[in-house]
């Protein structure tokens, strides 16, 4: 598949967000003690990042006028399930945000409003990864694993900036909850991640050139895909990218989004300074952003066995 | 609720192939007779109305369709002229809905959308070889892939007939019905940024205004060898049904179980001109 950045910033954005209201949902539930300002703006900052991910995601849509539109199938397309999730959680985590800025703490932001959020932040990833692995026929994304990856990156990236954020804001009981959860929660994903990528190595795929035109020959082979030139089907389903430059992305989700981020969150658990979590968070960015650019990469659609040689 | 549920995880169930729903003879009450239809159906389903003879929008299983109506490919006589792509673009083309893309067209890397395209291969190793040309366009599939996974609802099944269709009004040209197509039979119109395919001629074939014989797709009239069939497969007595049962017309990519309608005719042996025995000349694929 062609990866789409407005979709792989939208989602990376979208999933650190959502594990940062995850990371403070948690708090708030274990009765962590937190000062009163650091809530408001770990939300803050959470708000932001899931709007600037809606607006990366309107991006990619031919007709982003009709947006709207794309709630109305939720009874059969997961799509449509996570256009209405995702305002859904922005609306509820603004809601939070204003309980605790213009209200007195009590049951709806110690308990309601978190544990709604919990369970919202869960419903989107689901829906979020149900959106590729329902391609029954995409083998790479049809597991699932692709649902652990999205949750398990979400928590990873939204519990380094968490913790990151309560270094700076000098909150030492979350930072000496989160901190370890964050390392914890690298390394998970780092594990989940390696297994789905040996896992779509090893996929021998069903389709094959024969069940695609029906032609029971041992030998077969395009020898023209119908024109000469580029078309739709060649240019959204193959990255286009070359193998030197596969494997150096591939390097960097590795090193970039979970070795380094764990080490510095290694770190993190004995230095206390926000610089190790801080770098963390900054080098992560980029590696999760080449971990959802391989995601979509590795996807080898059926179609393409249709579009192989120009002739 | 429960049924809701159902629906809902048989209609996008983690990789495994949806449910066979559970085969019934009931069709939705508003059926559409060929030929009698009201204003003639707009070009490329624009204008359609998209009344409540639409199905698979907002129920999973399939219900078994009267009427599906398709193409059968013989690959046996195509011989990869393009007709039916340059039919099918003009006549796609020049509708209300306006130019398909054609971009750079006198140009070093000319581009567009079509909803046909011909394809070649070729089968077995030099010196017994055989080249197959192979008309592709959207299957028109009894369980198409493409229809559930449409957040607007632009994507949807003819109850009446089984033609599988875009609403280019309600479209935002997200392309998820492309990614969810594993036959690559929908393509974006990169200028209306909306998705087309291929309408079997929707527009031809109910329209009163002209004469009997171009009631059919533009490929079908266009082909010079006969190599593309129209009409109904769920009635046996159709040229399709016998050309399906007479000669092992099979689906593509069957292991996806989409069912889709246009069958394809496979090569056969030619006999031999003058031979005087039965038996053909034949070629040896394997």
């Amino acid at each position: 598949m062609n990866p789409a950045f407005s979709v792989i910033i939208f989602t990376t954005i979208a999933g650190a967000a959502q594990g940062t209201v995850v990371a403070l949902a948690l708090a708030v539930l274990a009765g962590i003690p937190l000062g009163a300002a650091f809530p408001p703006v770990l939300l803050l900052l959470a708000l932001a990042m899931l709007v600037a991910g809606l607006g990366a995601s309107s991006l990619h849509l031919g007709r982003p006028e009709r947006a709207w539109r794309a709630a109305t199938m939720w009874r059969t397309s997961w799509l449509s399930r996570e256009v209405l999730a995702l305002p859904a959680f922005i609306g509820l985590v603004a809601v939070w945000w204003s309980a605790l800025r213009f209200g007195a703490a009590g049951p709806w932001t110690n308990l309601v409003l978190p544990l709604a959020a919990l369970a919202l932040a869960v419903l989107l990833w689901l829906c979020t990864a149900m959106v590729y692995a329902c391609l029954r026929f995409i083998e790479e994304w049809a597991h699932p694993l692709t649902f652990v990856n999205f949750v398990f990156i979400g928590l990873s990236s939204g519990f380094l900036m968490a913790t990151a954020a309560a270094t700076l804001a000098a909150e030492p009981a979350f930072a000496r909850a989160f901190g370890p959860a964050a390392f914890i929660a690298t390394m998970l994903a780092w594990g989940t991640r390696m297994l789905a990528l040996r896992r779509n190595a090893g996929i021998r795929h069903r389709s094959t050139l024969q069940s695609a035109t029906g032609i029971r020959a041992a030998q077969l082979s395009q020898q023209s895909m119908g024109m000469s030139a580029g078309s739709f089907n060649t240019r959204e389903f193959f990255h286009r990218a070359s193998l030197a430059g596969l494997a150096r992305i591939r390097l960097a989700l590795v090193l970039l989004g979970f070795a380094f981020p764990a080490v510095l969150a290694a770190v993190g658990l004995v230095w206390p300074s926000p610089v190790p979590w801080l770098l963390a968070v900054a080098v992560q960015v980029p590696g999760l952003m080449a971990d959802r650019w391989t995601f979509f990469a590795q996807a080898r659609h059926p179609q393409n066995l249709y579009y192989q040689v120009v002739s | 609720m429960i049924g809701w549920l159902k629906r809902m995880l048989q209609s996008n169930a983690l990789a495994e192939a949806p449910a066979r729903a559970r085969r019934d003879a009931a069709v939705r009450a508003d059926r559409i007779d060929d030929g009698h239809r009201p204003e003639g159906a707009g070009r490329n389903g624009s204008s359609m109305p998209v009344d409540a003879a639409t199905i698979g929008t907002d129920h999973g299983p399939s219900q078994t369709l009267a009427k599906q109506l398709a193409l059968v490919i013989d690959l046996n006589v195509c011989v990869g002229c393009h007709a039916c792509v340059t039919s099918c673009k003009e006549w796609n083309t020049s509708g209300a809905a306006g130019p398909l893309v054609d971009e750079n067209a006198y140009a070093a890397n000319p581009t567009g959308t079509f909803f046909n395209r011909v394809q070649t291969y070729e089968a077995g190793v030099f010196p017994n070889t055989e080249t197959i040309h192979f008309p592709k366009s959207c299957l028109h599939c009894e369980e198409p892939p493409c229809v559930p996974v449409c957040p607007t609802g632009a994507s949807y099944k003819r109850a009446a007939d089984g033609i599988v269709l875009v609403d280019y009004d309600k479209c935002i040209g997200c392309k998820y019905c492309a990614w969810a197509c594993p036959y690559g039979a929908r393509e974006i119109d990169e200028e209306r940024q909306v998705m087309t395919k291929c309408t079997l001629c929707v527009d031809r074939i109910y329209d009163p205004l002209l004469p009997k014989e171009d009631r059919q797709p533009a490929c079908v009239k266009a082909c010079p060898t006969g190599a593309r069939l129209f009409g109904d497969v769920k009635d046996p007595d159709s040229e399709v049904s016998k050309a399906i049962r007479e000669r092992g017309g099979y689906s593509l990519m069957p292991e996806w179980d989409t069912l889709p309608a246009n069958q394809y005719l496979p090569r056969r042996p030619t006999q031999k001109v003058g031979a005087t025995s039965a038996t053909p000349s034949s070629r040896d694929l394997s």
